[in-house]
């Protein structure tokens, strides 16, 4: 993942597929996921409304399907 | 509102807002192309590096290293190694390996001289290196016309030891000509029969290519046949993003629909120089050099060329055609070496509007490359030696009697 004034670009090297993050707070969302419990609680925390979660959950969704995030293995 | 987006699957993901956010640059090229050498064992008539003789002023394996640590250092994610023919140079393989520990992928070009069962296995195993064989006809006749005798059978060679490697999805890399794009479905079984993924690129007027263009860029019919093809096809087949100027024709083709020179691409050519392109070896493209202060990334943030060919566009010609959002006015490069105006339409523009341009062009108005490291060719006389003209022809010590 590399910030970029826009947002990020992301780069899985298994799929060698890009992507990007289109603005700096779903990247902050990005970037805290692994130390929340959930999507909607790391989404919370980065202050995205009620109304806004729709278009966060597409968008976390989209890059999931592309394994660009995945679930983390429970330990 | 979209927050995220996939090139690969950009089509119809508002395309057009990301192409604006790339129109003025990142921080860092997403890829770069780098040539490690000019040396190679063939004489391609279209080669775009004008390619052939090793340069005497070739980066050091110890410079190469000092670029490598520079893009990783700026996070590009991978290099597209080419030449000129990468692997004849004796450090190949160490290079390869550096980059890929030092977390910057590597795609690189080939035409399947070096890749014998053993190199073959060895590319298998790591997952940070994926392999471009280069092959431009889907029949001897057609490949060996453009790319040299034997070339066919050298590519079709190193696909079978890619694939009884255990070597699934590298490229097949095609560039389009008049002469092979009726054998696009023969390439696709070509490239399924040996477990690649088919990729399609542009012939550019680049290099040597300049000589043939006239004589082997696509015709309009073949042009919307190619398009058609690829809009069946989509995300099978990659373009390298580099038909961009024929989504004029309808929806965008996959990928960024931009000309990304100076802004997300740029090529680092062998001896360091750094150009806008890899179709752009030219010194009017010529950004600085990584030999410099400051290195490759002193060259991506400053140079005035690179910061020119961020600004804001504004089409010029071309702005009053309605087709200008989806074609961005196509290729500078195509542009440039054909003696088109830069701020005009493409010289294969689908609206035809490159063809009654390139009409007015003459013949001396094209840019000559400034860079050219083709095999000289030597003539050679075969048969009866002709007697000297002159005894002094044959030995300096003529005439002179042994005193």
């Amino acid at each position: 993942m590399r910030p970029e004034p826009f947002g990020a670009l992301l780069y899985h090297f298994g799929t060698r597929r890009l992507s990007f993050l289109k603005n700096q707070r779903v990247l902050t969302v990005v970037r805290s996921l692994a130390d929340h419990p959930s999507a909607r609680s790391a989404c919370a925390a980065a202050g995205v409304t009620a109304a806004e979660l729709p278009a966060y959950t597409r968008a976390l969704s989209a890059l999931a399907d592309s394994n660009m995030i995945s679930e983390r293995t429970q330990v | 509102m979209t927050l995220t987006q996939d090139v690969t699957a950009g089509a119809g993901a508002a395309p057009g807002k990301l192409t604006d956010l790339f129109q003025l640059g990142l921080d860092a090229p997403i890829c770069l192309t780098w040539e490690l050498t000019y040396a190679c064992n063939l004489s391609c008539v279209h080669c775009l590096s004008s390619s052939g003789r090793r340069d005497p002023a070739e980066l050091s394996t110890a410079e190469c290293k000092q670029v490598i640590d520079t893009l990783e250092r700026m996070q590009v994610f991978y290099v597209n190694i080419g030449g000129g023919e990468p692997t004849v140079r004796p450090d190949f393989w160490e290079l390869v390996d550096y980059a890929t520990a030092h977390h910057v992928g590597v795609k690189f070009s080939t035409n399947g001289v070096q890749i014998t069962p053993s190199a073959a296995a060895r590319l298998a195993a790591s997952d940070y290196v994926d392999v471009q064989i280069s092959l431009d006809g889907a029949t001897p006749e057609v490949n060996d016309a453009v790319r040299g005798a034997g070339s066919y059978a050298t590519a079709m060679r190193a696909m079978q030891n890619l694939h009884d490697a255990g070597f699934r999805g590298f490229k097949l890399s095609v560039v389009m000509t008049r002469q092979n794009i009726p054998q696009l479905d023969e390439f696709k079984a070509i490239a399924d029969n040996y477990g690649a993924q088919l990729r399609l690129t542009r012939l550019r007027p680049s290099g040597r290519g300049a000589d043939v263009w006239h004589e082997l860029h696509p015709n309009a019919e073949q042009q919307r046949a190619l398009y058609d093809w690829l809009v069946a096809h989509g995300e099978q087949v990659l373009t390298g993003d580099s038909f961009f100027h024929l989504s004029a024709y309808g929806s965008a083709l996959p990928g960024l629909n931009l000309c990304g020179a100076g802004r997300v691409v740029c090529l680092i050519d062998p001896v360091g120089d750094v150009y806008a392109c890899p179709f752009a070896i030219h010194e009017n493209f010529l950004a600085g050099n990584v030999r410099a202060a400051g290195g490759f990334e002193s060259v991506w943030r400053t140079s005035p060329l690179f910061a020119s060919l961020r600004a804001p566009d504004t089409g010029g010609a071309c702005r009053s055609c309605g087709f200008y959002d989806s074609c961005r006015g196509g290729c500078m490069a195509a542009k440039f070496f054909t003696g088109l105006p830069l701020d005009g339409p493409d010289p294969e523009c689908v609206q035809g509007h490159g063809a009654s341009a390139l009409a007015a062009v003459s013949g001396s108005a094209t840019p000559k490359p400034s860079v050219d490291h083709s095999h000289r060719k030597v003539p050679v006389t075969i048969g009866r030696r002709r007697p000297p003209d002159r005894g002094c022809d044959e030995s300096p010590l003529a005439g002179f009697a042994a005193g």
